[in-house]
């Protein structure tokens, strides 16, 4: 089992799945920090064939709302579009899927995020979405659909 | 259906596979180029202002966030500029060390573009996951391959992007050998993987279509350029770093966030891996050479299409020079010299994937940046883009706009432009005029 999360400490809520991170190594249990970049997401998952992957998302929802995805994210498209630097966890996804390469079994967390500001802090929906979403997968992973 | 005597506008909103955030602007009337703007809208960082009050040992650290994919190439050429300023030599053996740290950047850059963001154009493809789909074997490679040179950075720097290990006077920590005769059998695996990719990017078709560029590049009368030489250009340049300000002139465009560089009584130029291939290529190993011309290249390159081959060449180079550095590397008896503070100018220009990368600092009495400037490649080839376009887009005049469009993107991809280090997204539109 993997834990992984993604996000950048300096774009307010995409920090929203590092605040998670934190709180969980804070339980003594690891967690994989990771920029989602495609090919270091890759790697990291490589080995791995059951990942719980957390992650900043926008689906339109309030923020702060936790999402749960089971082994497909429908309609998942990064922010960015695909360049050196933006290749993201959206690629990541679609292309272990296309190369076979995909954990037998994925979970997704995903926080609604505000926004992704430059130098701002993390909306304070999301740092509570964040303390939910730690307890919730520290009491779960022995209860995880993959384990 | 347009005629050749119709106007129209070709408008890309937003171009992917570009580094950053910008917009093309094409107006066209029959088959004539009335207007071409490469728009980069992306606000200023204004790097070079906050650099300004700051200890020049904090400098190789805050330059190294410039960019995400070519950290080190911004980090260096601070370092060697300021290692100018203050009077710095360096053991031979940190200046091996910052070549191969200079040859992990360039495969994990090169590898990335030709690949993800380039190949889909040749292909047909609207991205690299699509591509993947048919071409997996392409796609493996290139993750691979990225791998190698991250690995190398990790290394060498601490972490894949924005590393920690380089200051001015040498490394805070240099490696072990055996650290690096590890990366060995991989490295030994890329090189052949770089020849593969030679002989894959040298059978894609490519349009008709040359240019008189004028080539600006470093040149070292040993060495393929990556972090030190004369600026030497095809019309008979030939300066120091220091000297770069009395050539090259930056200006302010309305239609653009990042200034645009021009040759003093030239105007525009091309650097990046056309201009190193034609400027350098009797520089270049012997594996490297023998690969150029199995894909029938043979400088100058004016063809911006096969700069995909070309950077493909000096993917092969680079795997080529890293092995070899690790054969020859000894540690340093110090990873570091000590360097005091004090007053000082320095210029340096390196080679960073996409081309000259320079650099200049002002250094007060207590070692503090009193003025820095930074002219990154794709500032220096903003204009050269818009030139090429104003050429390539009117011999599209007769294509159907979706295409044109399409085509107008690759050209401006051939240059793999990193509009996010230059000052994000790049939009283009071709406007047709009416007559």
């Amino acid at each position: 089992m993997k834990i992984i999360a993604c996000g950048n400490p300096y774009r307010r809520d995409d920090a929203a799945a590092l605040l998670v991170a934190e709180r969980l190594q804070a339980f003594g249990i690891d967690v994989e920090v990771c920029s989602g970049e495609t090919s270091d997401l890759m790697a990291v998952w490589e080995d791995a064939d059951r990942v719980i992957l957390i992650d900043a998302v926008m689906t339109g929802a309030p923020p702060g709302t936790i999402h749960v995805w089971d082994s497909s994210v429908p309609g998942l498209v990064s922010g960015a579009l695909p360049s050196t630097h933006g290749l993201g966890v959206a690629e990541a996804f679609r292309l272990v899927q296309v190369l076979g390469r995909a954990p037998a079994c994925i979970r997704v967390y995903g926080i609604e995020a505000a926004g992704f500001e430059l130098g701002a802090s993390p909306s304070a929906p999301v740092t509570a979405a964040a303390e939910q979403l730690a307890a919730r997968i520290a009491g779960e992973i022995g209860a995880h659909p993959c384990a | 259906m347009t005629t050749a005597s119709a106007s129209r506008t070709i408008r890309v909103e937003t171009l992917a596979r570009v580094e950053g955030e910008g917009a093309l602007y094409i107006k066209l009337a029959g088959e004539h180029v009335t207007d071409v703007k490469l728009s980069i809208y992306e606000p200023p960082r204004m790097f070079e202002a906050f650099l300004r009050g700051r200890h020049f040992s904090e400098v190789p650290d805050i330059t190294a966030r410039i960019c995400g994919i070519c950290p080190f190439a911004y980090q260096m050429s601070s370092v060697h500029a300021l290692e100018a300023a203050l009077g710095v030599t360096i053991d031979p053996a940190v200046r091996l060390l910052r070549r191969l740290f200079y040859c992990g950047e360039w495969i994990e850059s090169h590898a990335l573009h030709i690949y993800m963001l380039h190949a889909p154009d040749f292909l047909g493809f609207q991205d690299a996951v699509a591509m993947a789909a048919q071409h997996r074997e392409l796609v493996e490679r290139a993750l691979r391959l990225k791998k190698v040179g991250n690995t190398l950075m990790v290394v060498l720097g601490g972490r894949e992007i924005h590393p920690i290990s380089a200051t001015v006077g040498g490394f805070y920590k240099t490696p072990r050998k055996q650290q690096l005769t590890a990366l060995v059998p991989e490295l030994e695996w890329a090189l052949e993987a770089a020849l593969q990719t030679v002989e894959f990017t040298s059978k894609l078709e490519f349009p008709d279509f040359e240019q008189d560029y004028i080539f600006v590049a470093l040149h070292h009368p040993q060495e393929y350029p990556l972090n030190e030489g004369r600026i030497v250009s095809s019309s008979g340049l030939d300066i120091r770093a220091a000297e770069y300000e009395e050539h090259f002139v930056e200006s302010h465009v309305k239609h653009s966030n990042a200034l645009h560089s021009t040759l003093r009584g030239r105007g525009s130029y091309l650097v990046g891996p056309l201009a190193r291939f034609s400027l350098d290529y009797e520089q270049l190993p012997r594996e490297a050479q023998q690969a150029a011309v199995a894909a029938g290249l043979k400088p100058p390159v004016k063809n911006p299409f096969r700069s995909i081959v070309v950077r493909a060449v000096e993917l092969v180079f680079a795997c080529a020079e890293a092995l070899r550095l690790i054969r020859e590397y000894e540690p340093p008896a110090a990873s570091r010299v000590e360097v005091a503070a004090g007053p000082g100018v320095g210029h340096a220009a390196t080679e960073a994937p996409r081309g000259l990368l320079y650099h200049r600092y002002l250094l007060d009495d207590h070692g503090l940046v009193r003025a820095a400037k930074i002219v990154p490649p794709t500032a220096q080839n903003q204009k050269r883009i818009e030139d090429d376009l104003r050429e390539y887009a009117a011999r599209l005049s007769g294509w159907p706009l979706a295409d044109a469009t399409w085509k107008c993107e690759q050209a401006v991809r051939n240059y793999d432009p990193c509009i996010s280090c230059a000052t994000h997204f790049l939009k283009v539109t071709i406007e047709q005029e009416r007559p």
